[in-house]
């Protein structure tokens, strides 16, 4: 049989503020234990949530990126269970009406543009930290995540492959940092992600039972995760056996998934409207204010980058996919003279794969984009040739040092010179005579040779349009 | 809608109350009681009436700025706990 999965997806961006979503404690990762948990984050009795304005306004621009719609008015619930990393005993949520409503993203996968569905984004606080391995009878808490703010995206069932899911969700990561509301971590678990996946024969209407993956921490394990449940579940209907409701974790050493043990009623989460807090009303005053501020996003850069730096629609795309790759590349572009292209190319052909290597992300790239500018402009003003300007990127990269101090170190200044390239040139025709008699002959391919035995002598340094300028005068007039 | 005796007991669970058989009947005929008195309450037509989300409707939601005001108080609010050890508060084992 013909099996067809379907995907869902839920991903929970914490949002990039400086206070939590009710309190005025700190939201800083990596901070001693408990340090950040205040009484309003340890729910002590009496004390009341006040909410952040900064968070309303992170999520407003967010259903604006995906043109959703921003409902008037928001109601704030408690979704109830016991944990003790949930000091409340609930967290607070919003269920009945989400600040966002339906909405949409656009994906292309081969080509072909889909659009996924977005149901609803609503604001909810997260919860600590439990640490189950740190002592032999106890579970240590840590609180300091509790009432952290949280953006929970959910997205209509609409992918068809473990491929669509991940550029769905590739696309929504570079919304949500292009807006600056999440720094997109997926390993500190800024990004969340949690999948609900079933399979049905293709053609049927009718949804089969999901499962949820959940809390996986790469793209390339949600995509693995996906792929090894959809076998799974096609394995079990295909020997008869039924697929259960149920959460499972993803295990990537073992590239399996495993049933999470849980009871029914963890389920029955008793939501109601959290007393403590009013309907949240956003009027037109703050949408406006919202609209206003929106930053440029993913697909208006591209745009521009085509635009106004005469960029080719590759080259643009590859720069934009990271809002931090976009600004270095127009960093560059504003210090240097170059081309907008000589930038594009030294940046996706030479930083791009440096940054692969050594598995860096652009802000914690050791050469910065005031540095790159540098040796770029070296190489417009010729001080150095292209080729060596190689050598000296690979330098400067594992050194951090400026492109100035290693050209001066290396002593790899380029050789204008013409009386000097002379001499060379004059040296290499006489030690090979014979192949300047073929070349006289009609061979004209041994130009090049000439080329690379002048370049060889000069370390590289030489001119090379200068050296095929001369060369040229030379054979052509003797 | 009618409770009963298992219904008592999931929702005590639920909400970590232990309650004695005898409880169990009592709140059940309590909780029927209120049932029926909202089961009056539906009977009146609502339809083009919006649902009230809060006692105080009209008024505002106040908002605060995104700052910190919460200084760091973890030594004193970790005296309030049973145990406590390096910063971490410690409760029974819970096993996922």
């Amino acid at each position: 049989m013909q099996w067809e999965s379907v995907i869902g997806l839920e991903v929970h961006t914490q949002l990039k503020t400086k206070s939590k979503l009710f309190s005025g404690s700190p939201t800083e990762y990596g901070a001693m234990p408990n340090t950040q948990a205040s009484i309003i984050d340890l729910g002590m009795p009496g004390v009341l949530p006040v909410l952040n304005q900064k968070v309303v306004e992170m999520a407003i621009q967010f259903g604006l990126a995906v043109s959703a719609k921003i409902n008037n008015r928001s109601i704030f619930a408690r979704k109830n269970y016991f944990y003790p990393d949930l000091p409340k005993g609930y967290q607070i949520s919003q269920h009945d009406i989400p600040i966002v409503g339906t909405g949409y993203l656009e994906i292309e996968n081969n080509g072909a543009i889909k659009k996924i569905g977005i149901t609803r984004a609503h604001l909810e606080e997260d919860a600590g930290k439990s640490i189950h391995d740190l002592y032999d009878n106890c579970s240590a808490i840590d609180l300091n995540r509790a009432g952290t703010p949280l953006l929970e995206i959910v997205s209509e069932p609409d992918m068809r492959s473990s491929q669509e899911a991940i550029i769905y969700l590739k696309k929504l990561h570079r919304i949500v940092t292009y807006l600056d509301i999440c720094d997109g971590n997926l390993q500190e678990g800024s990004f969340r992600v949690d999948a609900n996946v079933s399979i049905r024969p293709v053609g049927d209407t009718e949804l089969g039972t999901r499962t949820e993956l959940k809390n996986i921490n790469s793209f390339k394990f949600i995509e693995q995760a996906i792929k090894y449940e959809i076998q799974r579940q096609i394995k079990i209907l295909e020997s008869n056996g039924k697929v259960i409701q149920e959460t499972r974790l993803y295990d990537p050493v073992k590239n399996e998934t495993k049933a999470m043990r849980s009871k029914e009623e963890a389920h029955d989460y008793r939501y109601f409207p959290d007393p403590d807090l009013l309907p949240l009303e956003i009027d037109k005053k703050l949408l406006q204010k919202c609209q206003k501020n929106m930053p440029e996003l993913p697909h208006d850069k591209l745009e521009r980058f085509i635009k106004e730096y005469k960029l080719s629609k590759y080259d643009a795309s590859v720069l934009t996919t990271e809002k931090t790759l976009a600004d270095y590349f127009e960093n560059v572009s504003n210090l240097t003279s170059a081309k907008s292209k000589t930038v594009a190319n030294w940046i996706i052909t030479e930083f791009l794969s440096y940054l692969n290597k050594d598995s860096v992300d652009v802000t914690n790239a050791p050469i910065k984009a005031e540095m790159l500018a540098k040796l770029i402009n070296k190489i417009e003003d010729k001080t150095i040739n292209g080729k060596i300007a190689k050598t000296v990127f690979e330098k400067m990269w594992n050194s951090g040092k400026e492109a100035d101090a290693i050209i001066k170190e290396e002593n790899l200044i380029q050789l204008n010179d013409d009386k000097k390239l002379l001499e060379i040139i004059n040296n290499i025709l006489v030690e090979h005579n014979d192949k300047v008699q073929d070349y006289k002959n009609g061979k004209i391919k041994l130009f090049s040779f000439f080329v690379g035995q002048v370049m060889k002598e000069s370390k590289g340094k030489a001119n090379p349009s200068q050296v095929n300028k001369l060369l040229q005068g030379i054979l052509e007039n003797s | 809608m009618e409770i009963n005796d298992k219904t008592i007991s999931k929702i005590a669970h639920l909400a970590r109350l232990h309650l004695e058989d005898q409880e169990i009947h009592q709140h059940k005929d309590k909780l029927n009681s209120i049932l029926n008195w909202v089961e009056q309450l539906k009977s009146v037509d609502t339809d083009n009436i919006e649902p009230l989300y809060h006692p105080l409707d009209d008024s505002i939601q106040p908002v605060r700025d995104d700052v910190i005001t919460e200084k760091n108080n973890r030594e004193e609010l970790l005296t309030l706990s049973e145990t406590h050890k390096s910063g971490l508060y410690l409760v029974p084992k819970v096993i996922d």
